[in-house]
């Protein structure tokens, strides 16, 4: 019994130095842009969650739908009713891995570019994913950036045939978040 | 195997699957726990004819033309109704996010109506939760026709003042509710049948069909003794089409004006007789100023 004991101590001591090697971000900013001939829809939000895993690469981050601005407010009433249908799906949700982390040195202040290779889950469509993400260190302080794209329709995003000029079938997904290390909370 | 390894077995598996469950739940979600306002309860600021618990956001300007043909049962000479039409022209205005005026004119009685509504509590979820939206609406109106032009007409005696307390859920998905008890003043009535204040109950919902249609029914029950006989409760279904930035309400109604004091105590449409409108109301916003987000 002493022994289990000894040893699940251990183990739990273990797994906290493990996370002491995680960046993370509960303020991350995510936009996204999509334009077409009609009409320009912009929305951002300042809450995005992000992890990021050090030793592995592994990166997860987490967006409430609902947190999204718009200009207009009849826009973001639809695009949460109808389009995202935030009450059904109420997060967009990245899960991937950076495949050239080793390249990255916290302690070293400069430029770092990152290969992220993983899965888009919005409006629960899932969708795999490869992009770039720039990272820059400064002072200790870790901050990343990424831009890609991703089409609606591949997330099962209906787009009505009577307003199908006025919105673009493409998004421009921009994320900008300083990542702090991980302490776990006490 | 005895107890402890078994004990032992099932922390390891557990320890194993907290290392593969997602990090982000080291983020401890939070965001749980923030205030959610429900959203989208009714398509529009109306029902049919009452005011719903929606409001006109911050900075919109909500331009609202209203149009009732004459009745179903006034004959084929009239073509069922299609030859005569009584119109409001209007609009609505979100000072805040929660109150709202608005202004409006009917061609029927040559009545001009202002209003505001303000909301108290948000239906919400997640942090002090509230299962329904409360709001007040106040309204006035002013008949610039003079119903009895046999004596001296001051403009008070035209006047007409409604109070009302919205409170409105929106149950599922689908399905959206709200009750309204409301008071209306008259200044002056016709007869001493009519009585100055009247209380009524007005009810309504929705369900919706697909994303972007609702189908929309509205009751209003007048308390008795209060008004004469010769005028009905109302009564209106119909449905609410989203097109964007329009919102389209096609519906059959008892009632022929479209002010509060006029749908409310003096509908005299009889459904069982034929005595429906087809109507329709047409609602667009337009995004005035943009209000300074966090």
């Amino acid at each position: 019994m002493k022994n289990l004991l000894r040893w699940m101590t251990c183990m739990v001591l273990f797994s906290q130095t493990m996370t002491a090697q995680k960046y993370f971000t509960k303020v991350g900013s995510v936009s996204f842009i999509s334009a077409s001939t009609m009409e320009k829809i912009e929305a951002n939000t300042k809450s995005a969650n992000c992890v990021l895993d050090l030793p592995t690469g592994a990166v997860e981050m987490a967006i409430l739908i609902k947190s999204f601005n718009f200009e207009k407010a009849l826009m973001q009433e639809h695009f949460n009713e109808n389009y995202l249908e935030s009450d059904k799906f109420p997060k967009a949700i990245f899960k991937g891995m950076i495949s050239n982390i080793a390249d990255l040195n916290v302690s070293k202040d400069g430029k770092y570019e990152g290969k992220v290779k993983g899965v888009i889950t919005i409006h629960g469509e899932s969708k795999p994913i490869e992009t770039k993400v720039n990272f820059t260190v400064s002072g200790g302080n870790l901050a990343a950036t990424a831009t890609f794209k991703v089409t609606l329709a591949d997330f099962k995003i209906e787009i009505p045939a009577l307003v199908k000029d006025n919105i673009g079938k493409t998004a421009e997904i921009s994320i900008d978040a300083k990542l702090d290390a991980f302490k776990k909370p006490q | 195997m005895n107890k402890f390894s078994l004990l032992a077995l099932l922390m390891i598996s557990c320890c194993t699957i907290q290392a593969q469950a997602d990090m982000l739940t080291l983020l401890d979600d939070s965001s749980s726990m923030v205030r959610e306002p429900v959203t989208a309860i009714f398509k529009t600021t109306r029902i049919i004819n009452l005011p719903s618990v929606e409001n006109t956001a911050a900075g919109v300007f909500d331009f609202k033309i209203g149009h009732r043909f004459g009745f179903l049962n006034s004959g084929s000479k009239e073509l069922f109704g299609l030859d005569q039409a009584t119109m409001r022209l209007g609009g609505e205005f979100g000072l805040t996010d929660n109150l709202m005026v608005g202004i409006g004119r009917s061609t029927f009685e040559k009545t001009v109506d202002g209003y505001f509504k303000w909301r108290l509590i948000r239906q919400s979820r997640g942090k002090h939760a509230s299962p329904v939206t409360i709001s007040v609406f106040g309204a006035a109106a002013l008949k610039t026709i003079n119903s009895n032009p046999d004596r001296t007409n001051f403009y008070v005696n035209n006047l007409f003042y409604t109070s009302q307390l919205l409170i409105g859920s929106k149950i599922s998905d689908r399905l959206s509710l709200q009750v309204s008890p409301t008071y209306i003043h008259r200044n002056l009535t016709l007869n001493t049948i009519e009585k100055n204040d009247v209380f009524a109950v007005g009810a309504g919902g929705r369900i919706k069909l697909t994303k972007r249609t609702t189908l929309n029914a509205e009751y209003i029950y007048v308390l008795p003794n209060q008004i004469s006989t010769d005028f009905k409760n109302s009564l209106s279904l119909g449905f609410d089409i989203e097109t964007g930035g329009h919102v389209f309400q096609v519906h059959l109604t008892n009632s022929t004006a479209m002010n509060e004091k006029g749908y409310i105590t003096e509908t005299v449409g009889d459904w069982a007789k034929g005595g429906v409108h087809l109507g329709f109301n047409i609602a667009r916003v337009f995004t005035l100023w943009r209000p300074k987000k966090k």
